[in-house]
């Protein structure tokens, strides 16, 4: 495996709470997959989050970011400009008043030249299937689009790997919809490393790689066929299982023989119907 | 209801007053308010009239757009003329009774400042309908980095202007919102005397300050997670291009000056 970010025993504590919010979290993360991150409130994985592109900074433990360490303040912008960071509201980091003039921002800080920048801004458009909408004012776009304009700017600085703090908690279902299958065609076909921060299962299900975080400390670890079966587990952690997997689970309890790791709707099926021919 | 506010309005378009580099069009703007100050006779006048519009006309600015921006004032302006009508003193008197008088001369200099204002507020008014909020600011940036020499923040300034104007529509969004929670819950903000009112608006102000905090937090970290460290060092994707239309723009504005001195010469 080629770890693009490497998380050795991180903890780390907010200034008003006793509790750590990261507890020793060890993980490394491989190039070009696609890894989702689960967890109720409070279990830390916005945190963890936060540690990815150096804005917060492990009390013990390190990050290393194509082997650059985030405490090193000197390779601040380095680490900024490798690990994309998108949050849960639109609104509220999207700059300027025109469409590409806000994905423009990134390469403009990083002082890239003119011809170059709009190469980047029209590529960073098209890649989120926004570019007929270049020209337009963000607040006339719907939820959806306003997110995949934050990603298209996260995008212009061209980083390895593109990091989603829930990026989908505000949207309506056809906004949640368009956000994840831009996510995971950037991943799939563009190589970048995505991490995506979410509490829908059904999200997660998508990924190569599920991390279900539990009081600051990672407590499933696995793909999401090996994870959603252990319906238990995740009820315990104040989490749900995806539909399908519940279907399947409730089937095999009256019986049946299924395979748990059948995730989508059409893998479900497909599963059901040929235990019934 | 608060989404009819405009702020500078512009009507986009792509006519030749459009297509102006916004540093032309903010230099002009600059020189016809002087013109107007230079004027001193009625010809100088009815050149300042013609020269606007003249500029309506290429820039396809409907007269009617103008006069519903001009609707604001219309308090500034009766105030002026009236100032104007009773209190300037001269030889010959139109119209005296008790201690009302109005003189030729007052009723010549009101009409001139009325002119005046009207000028003044249209002239700008043909900058903001012609020139995006953005393309004005990132112009007037570009005409004041000399003073980053004198450590003037001018990039951060011109980014703070860039900023308030994205999240105007974003707190009149919110504002509205609060607004019908609050009338959710029995506040009432359309009746009762104005320190009522005044006090009904507190749970309105108190949210939204929480909340627009909150933004600027949230905002400042984006930024600061797509490399903002400053103005230093920063690129822009578009540049600006003076062109030969540019020239002939300043050519006009230099034909108008000399055209309202000399009128001025003339006294006509």
């Amino acid at each position: 495996m080629d770890p693009v970010i490497r998380v050795e025993n991180v903890t780390y504590s907010y200034p008003d709470s006793d509790r750590p919010a990261l507890d020793g979290v060890t993980l490394d993360v491989a190039r070009g997959s696609f890894v989702a991150v689960l967890g109720s409130n409070g279990s830390g994985k916005s945190t963890f989050a936060k540690h990815l592109n150096a804005i917060l900074l492990p009390a013990a433990g390190r990050v290393l970011v194509d082997e650059l360490d985030t405490a090193k303040e000197d390779d601040l912008l380095a680490i900024r400009r490798r690990v994309g960071m998108v949050f849960q509201n639109p609104d509220n980091q999207i700059v300027a008043n025109v469409v590409e003039d806000d994905v423009a921002f990134a390469p403009e800080n990083m002082g890239v030249e003119p011809a170059e920048i709009r190469r980047r801004v029209d590529g960073a458009l098209k890649q989120v299937g926004m570019y007929d909408f270049r020209l337009h004012a963000p607040h006339l776009l719907s939820g959806g689009q306003k997110q995949r304009v934050a990603i298209a700017g996260v995008l212009a600085m061209e980083p390895e790997v593109l990091v989603l703090d829930e990026p989908t908690a505000m949207l309506d279902p056809k906004g949640r919809r368009e956000v994840v299958s831009t996510v995971e065609a950037l991943c799939r076909d563009r190589g970048i490393t995505v991490i995506l921060i979410t509490h829908h299962m059904d999200e997660a299900a998508r990924a190569d790689r599920v991390i279900v975080m539990d009081r600051g400390r990672v407590a499933l670890d696995g793909t999401p066929a090996e994870v959603f079966p252990q319906a238990d587990r995740l009820r315990a952690l104040d989490l749900t299982v995806p539909e399908t997997t519940d279907l399947i689970l409730r089937l095999n309890a009256a019986g049946m023989a299924l395979p748990t790791g059948a995730l989508t709707v059409e893998a479900c099926a497909a599963a059901i119907g040929e235990a019934l021919a | 209801m608060l989404k009819d506010i405009t702020l500078g309005q512009y009507f986009p378009g792509d006519t030749p007053v459009h297509r102006l580099d916004p540093r032309t069009k903010l230099l002009l703007t600059v020189f016809y308010i002087i013109a107007l100050f230079t004027v001193g006779s009625w010809g100088g006048y009815a050149l300042c009239i013609a020269a606007l519009g003249a500029v309506m006309t290429v820039s396809h600015i409907r007269p009617g757009a103008l006069l519903r921006g001009l609707k604001p004032l219309v308090f500034i302006i009766v105030f002026t003329a009236a100032l104007n009508l009773f209190f300037t003193t001269g030889d010959d008197y139109l119209f005296r009774w008790r201690s009302i008088k109005i003189s030729y001369a007052g009723l010549e200099r009101a009409a001139a400042m009325v002119l005046r204002i009207l000028l003044l507020v249209s002239g700008t008014f043909l900058l903001t309908y012609t020139t995006s909020p953005l393309a004005i600011t990132d112009g007037l940036e570009r005409l004041l980095s000399p003073l980053k020499k004198l450590h003037v923040p001018v990039y951060e300034l011109s980014l703070m202007m860039c900023i308030a104007l994205r999240f105007i529509p974003l707190l009149i969004e919110e504002t509205d919102r609060i607004m019908s929670a609050q009338k959710a819950r029995g506040a009432d903000l359309e009746t009762g005397t104005l320190p009522e009112r005044a006090r009904a608006l507190m749970p309105l102000l108190i949210p939204l300050f929480v909340s627009s905090f909150r933004r600027a937090d949230e905002l400042a970290l984006a930024m600061e997670c797509r490399c903002y460290n400053g103005g230093e060092g920063r690129t822009r994707m578009k540049q600006l291009h003076m062109a030969g239309r540019d020239a002939v723009a300043f050519c006009l504005g230099g034909a108008l000056m000399a055209g309202i001195l000399l009128l001025r010469r003339l006294g006509i």
